[in-house]
């Protein structure tokens, strides 16, 4: 089979479960394909050379976001039952509309695509060319910690701002409780199993694909996801309760990686520009914004699934 | 056609398919999976597009700057589930007043 056939067919998947995942009527099943989805972009991503984004796509883009619908779908459908009542079938003018609307829009983007020059402009070289002075040799982690910093850094601090924005839908009554919902889970379950096995395993890959990040594909980002993920499953198998929100270790962990990351950047204006790091260790700095970042970011990504406080303190 | 053009027309595809979700569904718990697929559309169309290349590396920047979209779309859909769920345990539906027909209401 050529390559060009398999990428076909891999678009086509792709569009027929993104297409399923729109229409179908029930709300798991949309999730179910949506979460499909995510796994066969990061085949996608791997086919256009970024294993980078590919990890990024199944942990955050499927794993995550999937965790996050199903226990969001199943607390909406228990306190949204009383509205199943009558369904109401779209006007077929309106579906007529809304039909003309995203294919126009598509059109427009497709053409746009056909107007760009046969090859893309590329910072390939010049990341190349100034890799040596970054002291690793993955250029993604290059250009995420060192070349363009301050994404990474504005990018900790919006998921922050995000688990802020979650807990403030909490009601006053349950503020400053812990996290989720009170989890009913006996230890000899599938889910207890599990929850014992795999957290330890898991933190090792997490720490792996931390370390791995400066030379091959990996990164604070898709290890702190793992961590995460670690984190929900012992959660889930009642290994672990949440920690209460207003607890001040918490706090502190959730800020230890962009603190340390914008320390990190003012100590550069001292050396040459800010965020800017030195050449001699930064490799080492690197690795200190990568390990701080990750920690923080796996509390964050926890956290955002398990959601605002539901019981009191 | 190359491959990366192949990806760009299914991200442009994707979005159209979020766009139709985001427009056609009520229900909000529906919309915010057609909000995602809208943007997963765009971040394949933006990576396929910059890999249409010749002989050089796969260029790492648009690769950084989607690594950081996906995480910044994953905090946008935790708090705009949050929302959703604060609206349910208010209202006791999932859909906006303005989209609520009258017969039922």
């Amino acid at each position: 089979m050529t390559p060009v056939l398999f990428d076909a067919g891999l678009c086509v998947l792709i569009l027929g479960v993104a297409l399923a995942s729109v229409i179908v009527r029930e709300a798991f099943a949309a999730i179910a394909f949506f979460i499909v989805y995510g796994l066969l972009v990061a085949i996608a991503w791997t086919r256009l050379d970024a294993v980078d984004v590919a990890l990024a796509e199944v942990a955050i883009g499927a794993g995550l976001t999937g965790a996050l619908f199903v226990g969001a779908m199943s607390r909406i459908a228990q306190a949204a039952e009383a509205q199943a009542a009558p369904r109401r079938h779209p006007e077929r003018l309106a579906v007529v509309g809304a039909l003309l609307l995203c294919g126009g829009a598509g059109a427009a983007l497709i053409f746009t695509v056909l107007q760009l020059p046969e090859v893309a402009v590329s910072l390939a070289s010049l990341a190349e060319a100034n890799l040596a002075l970054t002291g690793v040799t993955n250029k993604v982690t290059a250009v995420l910690i060192n070349f363009r910093g301050y994404d990474t850094l504005l990018e900790s601090v919006v998921l922050l701002v995000a688990l802020i924005g979650v807990w403030s839908a909490t009601p006053d009554r349950f503020w400053g409780g812990p996290p989720g919902l009170q989890l009913a889970m006996t230890q000899d379950s599938v889910l207890g199993f599990f929850g014992a096995i795999l957290p330890p395993v898991g933190f090792v890959v997490g720490a792996y694909l931390i370390w791995i990040g400066s030379s091959a594909p990996g990164g604070a980002f898709q290890g702190g996801t793992v961590w995460a993920a670690m984190l929900l499953l012992a959660v889930l198998a009642g290994l672990i309760d949440p920690p209460l929100v207003s607890k001040r270790s918490l706090r502190f962990g959730l800020v230890l990686g962009p603190a340390l990351f914008l320390a990190i950047g003012i100590a550069g204006i001292f050396r040459g520009s800010f965020l800017g790091l030195d050449p001699p260790i930064a490799k080492t700095l690197t690795l200190a914004i990568e390990v701080g970042l990750a920690v923080s970011i796996a509390a964050t990504l926890a956290l955002l699934v398990i959601g605002k406080p539901r019981r009191a303190a | 056609m190359t491959s990366a053009l192949l990806f760009a027309f299914s991200g442009v595809a994707v979005i159209a398919i979020g766009l139709f979700g985001l427009i056609g569904r009520w229900r909000i718990e529906r919309r915010v999976i057609a909000f995602n697929l809208v943007g997963s559309g765009m971040f394949l169309l933006f990576g396929a597009v910059a890999a249409r290349r010749a002989g050089v590396d796969a260029d790492p920047v648009p690769q950084a700057m989607i690594i950081t979209g996906i995480v910044v779309a994953f905090s946008a859909t935790a708090l705009f589930v949050a929302l959703i769920e604060r609206l349910v345990a208010e209202t006791g539906r999932s859909t906006l007043p303005e989209d609520t027909p009258d017969e039922d209401a």
